[in-house]
């Protein structure tokens, strides 16, 4: 916006050049330095975004192997045939597709209940004007985020590792006899949402923010009318932080369909224990890079991007009053 | 908030404001305590971690051990070494004393503290005992995990990947914000709206025709395909400084035009240099993005294990020492402390760029 008023003067002395410039006129010479500078990008569209966007849709109709890539033959919707008999659960599909899918989706129906209220609760915690070094424990509370993955995953591995982490030796303590959480199916996905409380940073500072957005004179009106802690809380800040919440169950719904390092390493690259790791990401990358069945592999991410679509255009239908709210602040 | 009382609301009463305060100070101390005690137990793995890599693995199925890094005791004496046991006397007091000679039912003890002082004797069973443990920081994890993983070569990829790519990345980011921010040009608005919506695309959808030709151009293997992609304006990176880039006067550029500026001038006399905040800001994000991606090595350097930056090998060190916890928390430590310390040294400009982003990618 600014750019375009800014520039307004531009193109009034423009007009004042001869019909025939010797040179490029003024406009001209922007929209070739604006191009030019813009140029990278354009290239990078082009070779990393456009093009193996086609070639990953053609592929997705083959039975492309990295290892052989010259025996490559249209197999027309057979892939998305094993997929869809896959999902449907008919013979002929892939058989573990439809766990995965599953697998992904219960997770995250654990997962953002979960983070979503932890990252609420500590974002008012930290928003509260009753808590002294507020900054402190806000940049303690992101910290987690700023570990490597990998490195985060190791640490959780450990902690609740039956024997020798302290998850378990902690809930002894108390008289619980802790189940071997990483290495048990019914509780590799609680582990996992236990780890993805060290991911809250983001969701909290998005919290924050929406907090800092609602005026104070609607709580001052609610203390007036003599409204209690929890019934402010529910009449007011909740839904005052409707699009804010929503946006974050959005977002962690596509990084679930996209979870990938910690669904490696827990499940050693198999998927341990029994497929229970098979998350939709990981299941993709062993079609890919495990099996070489690439062509699969892309009607895979085909899908991938389907959800991701879905999911998104849902953000941006309600997107007018989460912006709102958002620039309200500022 | 509760300050906008009105002055007549202001009792006479002495006590009061005293009595506020003091009602504050209650409050906020409970808030504050409860915020330490959340934030410990959030953070508690930290001190396991770093516990765990400072301990013997004997320490780690010893029964009784304590849950700091910490040594049986033992007492040297005439030459031998006797081990300390934590011992309940009669008169109800517990001593440390160094077993001298055990026995079934009933054992000779030595006091440690002065150990020529005479034999004492002690009827029970040894073996019920708890041994006596004393504060020692094991750091062999350190040594066999630095060895084991190379830690200087993968510490050298993993700046290297990291550190080519945020140049390009930042470059690149700064030549097309500019140009989104700078110039009109035909279609801006919709090659604008094209970028932004190359955020939401996974990277699987365009991964896999990406690997094959880089593994038909021979890339697999090397650093290329983690370093040459990012030297095209990363969409995100473009939107932030284009942001950013939208709230620097136009004045500020047209001051350095009067004067004879061109373009690439005053990029870099008047924006670069206003814009510093967000450039930090997006060269720190990059990079520890950069230093903690593992899809795309795993997938580029899978056959090439010299190219490995942190994060594949210590994932791979994980599958082969998952048996020795002491070893795997040692890694975990050598792998995140040099982004956490960054974040902390760096925090404001981190949190900066965090809230005016509002998302991280």
């Amino acid at each position: 916006m600014t750019a375009a008023s800014g520039s307004a003067a531009g193109p009034t002395i423009v007009e004042r050049h001869g019909p025939r410039p010797a040179r490029f006129s003024l406009a001209t010479r922007e929209s070739i330095s604006g191009f030019l500078y813009i140029s990278p990008w354009i290239v990078g569209l082009l070779l990393f975004t456009l093009a193996p966007m086609v070639a990953s849709f053609v592929m997705s109709f083959t039975d492309f192997d990295p290892r052989s890539p010259g025996e490559t033959t249209f197999i027309g919707f057979a892939n998305y045939e094993r997929m869809v008999r896959g999902i449907l659960g008919q013979p002929g599909g892939d058989p573990l597709i439809g766990s995965s899918l599953f697998i992904t989706v219960r997770f995250a129906a654990i997962l953002i209940p979960v983070t979503l209220g932890f990252a609420l609760g500590v974002a008012m915690l930290v928003n509260s004007t009753l808590l002294a070094g507020r900054n402190l424990f806000r940049t303690l509370f992101y910290m987690p985020m700023q570990i490597p993955i990998v490195a985060s995953t190791l640490i959780w591995i450990g902690m609740l590792n039956a024997s020798t982490g302290w998850f378990n030796s902690i809930l002894g303590s108390v008289g619980v006899d802790g189940p071997d959480w990483l290495n048990n199916v019914a509780w590799v996905a609680p582990s996992l949402t236990i780890m993805g409380l060290w991911g809250i940073g983001n969701m909290m500072l998005i919290f924050l923010a929406g907090l800092q957005g609602i005026p104070t004179e609607l709580y001052d009106a609610a203390k007036v009318d003599g409204a209690g802690r929890w019934s402010t809380f529910r009449k007011i800040t909740l839904p005052m932080l409707s699009p804010v919440l929503f946006y974050n169950v959005i977002i962690t719904l596509i990084g679930t369909f996209q979870y990938f390092t910690q669904a490696y390493i827990i499940g050693n690259g198999r998927g341990d224990p029994a497929g229970a790791t098979n998350f939709f990401n990981f299941h993709l990358y062993r079609e890919g890079w495990a099996f070489y069945d690439m062509g699969y592999a892309s009607a895979l991410a085909w899908l991938l991007f389907a959800i991701v679509l879905v999911l998104t255009i849902g953000v941006f239908r309600t997107a007018g009053s989460w912006v709102y709210e958002a620039g309200g602040d500022r | 908030m509760t300050a906008i009382a009105p002055p007549i609301a202001r009792p006479m009463s002495a006590h009061s404001p005293l009595r506020r305060r003091v009602r504050r100070f209650t409050a906020m101390s409970g808030m504050t305590l409860l915020a330490v005690m959340i934030v410990s137990a959030f953070l508690l793995p930290l001190l396991f971690m770093a516990t765990t890599a400072f301990k013997d693995k004997n320490q780690l199925t010893a029964l009784g051990a304590p849950w700091y890094p910490a040594v049986p005791e033992t007492l040297a004496y005439e030459g031998e070494e006797y081990p300390l046991y934590r011992v309940p006397m009669p008169d109800g007091t517990t001593r440390t004393l160094a077993l001298y000679e055990p026995g079934r039912e009933q054992s000779t003890w030595l006091d440690p503290a002065n150990p020529g002082a005479g034999a004492i004797e002690w009827q029970g069973r040894w073996r019920s005992l708890a041994p006596a443990y004393k504060v020692e920081l094991y750091t062999d994890n350190f040594v066999t995990a630095w060895n084991g993983l190379d830690f200087p070569r993968l510490l050298f990829n993993t700046l290297m990947i990291a550190g080519i790519s945020t140049i390009g990345a930042v470059g690149s980011a700064v030549c097309v914000a500019y140009g989104f921010s700078r110039f009109r040009f035909p279609g801006r608005n919709g090659l604008f709206l094209l970028l932004l919506s190359t955020i939401i695309l996974p990277m699987q959808v365009t991964l896999i025709p990406t690997f094959a030709v880089f593994a038909a151009l021979g890339w697999t293997g090397t650093w290329l395909p983690l370093i040459v992609p990012y030297f095209f304006g990363n969409a995100y990176n473009v939107f932030l400084l284009r942001q950013y880039f939208l709230t620097i006067p136009r004045e500020l550029d047209e001051a350095a035009m009067i004067d004879g500026a061109g373009p690439f001038r005053i990029l870099r006399s008047v924006i670069v240099p206003q814009a510093r905040a967000a450039i930090v800001a997006v060269c720190l994000f990059h990079f520890f993005w950069a230093w903690n991606e593992f899809y795309l090595p795993l997938i580029y350097l899978q056959g090439n294990q010299s190219a490995e930056p942190l994060s594949t090998a210590i994932a791979r060190f994980n599958g082969v020492y998952s048996q020795e916890p002491t070893l795997i928390q040692a890694a975990a430590i050598m792998a995140m402390i040099i982004p956490v310390a960054v974040f902390f040294l760096a925090q404001r400009a981190f949190m900066r760029g965090i809230v005016f982003s509002g998302v991280e990618k």
